[in-house]
């Protein structure tokens, strides 16, 4: 039996987060005795998709058409369900993002199958499929048993641990795989796509510096860009900064935003309300600077300064600076 | 325009959460229940919608009848009857099989909801919808214009966003800032007591995942404070002591 695992490409790159999916993958491939089977669609070149084989992939479909080059939610659904059965595939696998949530719920449907969104962790296969999920945005788990045949899994960012000093030199062999493409996929047409192609994504992000309304104005930002510079950070920011169009929204961290889950979430000027840690309780390390000692976000920091953010930023930015 | 805005019943953002019956059920307890925000977002849009074109805004809720007040919150805000499948959803598949045969029966123009529920965080149901329907999906929208029965949507991408055209009928799972949360007004909830609520039963549908316990997690150690005049000394805590950087 094969477990499918479906890979988001970012400009021909298969994305961190889709890594740790093939990882993922290949992880419940032996613990059930099957294989791991990847598939992307869209333009990438055969080197880059080869690398699913360290993350422990055998193979992987590629369809190349460009027809997919981009992104159609209907249309990858389609190519997922018929790459699903063309591998027998009884265990499908995608990392949560708004493209994976919207092709596992299509793919499930069509394959009548049951859905996990949110999974944090390996499956126990023994005795049932039973998976753990966040749930009330991470203030809780739950442990969910799958029942059908087909199983649709959307896994969170961290899900899995990779040692990338440990990963194997093993390349996976690229098949070219031709979906049949249907007309009513691709009804819709896009007038434009806005993206900040040079800012590194929330999402993937291993490191992110966060700005609240302490920050005073969208005029005094550059203290918080030059940290998230020097440490090589994606930048965030709190629900009334967006609201305030201070900041991008696709930048708006929280419970009614997008939920992140860096290694180290670096927070300024935020005081952190429960909607905004429900976006962040995901993060391995949490630092926040704050100048009320009060502020209730130093309840779920590691690390903690109270202070002016415009005095503490700019020394951390020259620490940072001399550390590499 | 026929409008169909489905809703969850959640507990409020600020809700503490605990469980009961040895960690398998939500305790309810001093809970305060809401409309989830992002479908209250979707219900916002539905309402100016209708309010422009005219048509019908049916709002449905797939759940048991604790739910009535937030039902009932939904027609004072501007839907004009709603619908109650009478269940306890085990999940989002049942979730999406109800929606979609009651839409079946109805052939809506266009079915709003939230981008996800903030009790299960799936986002899922708009795009099962979709599919069991044979219809688009598509979230989390931000922006949605209509022009007879095209639509102009614009998309939150990953870093950034995409404006489509698309033909109803649509699935939307929707977000800020498609509209502004609505409050109803007095008149509102006059009328709404007489609106009608229909209950339904669900229809039947396979087990696909059965919930089985829910826990919390672990307690957070305790923070460590690094004096204002030291502050560049964290970054070296973060690289040898937290080992993230
Ligand atoms: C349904 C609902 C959903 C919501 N969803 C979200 C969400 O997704 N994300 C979100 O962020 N919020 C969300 N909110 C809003 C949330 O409740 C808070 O209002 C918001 O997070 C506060 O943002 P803030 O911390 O930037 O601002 P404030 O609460 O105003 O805090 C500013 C902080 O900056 C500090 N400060 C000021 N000056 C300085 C200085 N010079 N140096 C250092 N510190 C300074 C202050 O001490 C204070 O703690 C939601 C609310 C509701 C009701």
């Amino acid at each position: 039996m094969s477990i499918l695992i479906y890979v988001e490409l970012d400009n021909g790159s298969i994305k961190k987060t889709s890594l740790e999916a093939v990882a993922y993958g290949a992880k419940v491939a032996s613990q059930t005795g099957g294989q791991a089977v990847v598939l992307a669609l869209g333009k990438a070149d055969n080197a880059e998709l080869e690398k699913a084989g360290q993350y422990g992939a055998v193979k992987v479909l590629h369809a190349a058409d460009a027809k997919l080059d981009h992104e159609n939610s209907l249309a990858y659904a389609d190519a997922l369900v018929q790459a699903a059965t063309q591998e027998g595939s009884k265990i499908i696998i995608l990392s949560k993002s708004g493209l994976g949530d919207a092709m596992a719920a299509r793919a499930a449907a069509k394959l009548k199958a049951g859905i996990v969104s949110g999974v944090t962790a390996l499956p126990e296969t023994d005795g049932g499929f039973k998976v753990t999920r966040a749930i009330f945005t991470g203030k809780a788990f739950a442990t969910t048993e799958i029942k059908s045949d087909i199983k649709v899994l959307v896994i969170r960012k961290n899900a899995i641990e990779i040692d990338e000093a440990a990963l194997s030199s093993a390349n996976a062999t690229v098949e070219a795989f031709q979906p049949a493409l249907r007309e009513s996929d691709f009804t819709a047409s896009v007038v434009s796509v806005d993206k900040a192609d040079s800012e590194l994504s929330l999402a993937e992000a291993g490191i992110i510096v966060s700005g609240g309304r302490g920050m005073k104005g969208p005029e005094h930002w550059q203290p918080l860009i030059d940290l998230a510079r020097a440490l090589g950070a994606a930048t965030g920011c709190s629900k009334p900064v967006s609201d305030l169009d201070w900041r991008p929204h696709h930048e708006h961290i929280g419970q009614t935003g997008i939920k992140v889950a860096p290694n180290l979430y670096i927070a300024c000027g935020i005081s952190g309300a429960i909607q905004h840690l429900a976006g962040v309780n995901g993060s391995k390390c949490i630092v926040v600077i704050n100048k009320d000692p009060e502020a209730p976000f130093f309840k779920a920091a590691d690390y903690g300064i109270v202070g002016d953010v415009f005095e503490i930023l700019p020394k951390l930015t020259e620490a940072a600076k001399s550390l590499k | 325009m026929k409008i169909l805005v489905c809703i969850t019943n959640v507990p409020d953002t600020t809700a503490k959460i605990s469980f009961t019956d040895n960690d398998t059920k939500l305790n309810k307890n001093g809970v305060q229940f809401i409309i989830g925000p992002y479908d209250d977002y979707a219900l916002a849009r539905g309402v100016e919608i209708k309010e422009q074109n005219g048509g019908s805004l049916t709002v449905l809720h797939v759940g048991e009848a604790d739910a009535e007040p937030q039902i009932r919150k939904a027609l004072a805000i501007g839907a004009d009857d709603a619908i109650r499948v009478n269940a306890d959803p085990q999940d989002s598949y049942f979730v999406a099989a109800q929606i979609a045969h009651i839409a079946s029966q109805n052939s809506y123009d266009l079915i709003l909801m939230g981008r996800e529920s903030i009790d299960y965080n799936s986002g899922v149901v708009h795009g099962l919808v979709g599919e069991m329907l044979g219809i688009p999906s598509y979230s989390p929208v931000m922006k949605l214009d209509l022009e007879g029965n095209n639509a102009t949507i614009t998309r939150e991408i990953d870093g950034g966003k995409e404006v489509l055209k698309a033909h109803l009928p649509l699935v939307l799972g929707c977000q800020e800032p498609i509209a502004e949360w609505k409050i109803p007004n007095m008149r509102g909830i006059m009328t709404a007591r007489t609106k009608p609520l229909n209950v339904v039963e669900p229809v039947s549908v396979d087990d696909m995942t059965v919930p089985q316990t829910y826990k919390l997690p672990a307690p957070k150690g305790a923070c460590k404070m690094i004096p204002a005049s030291e502050a560049e000394t964290l970054i070296k805590l973060l690289q040898t002591e937290a080992k993230v950087l």
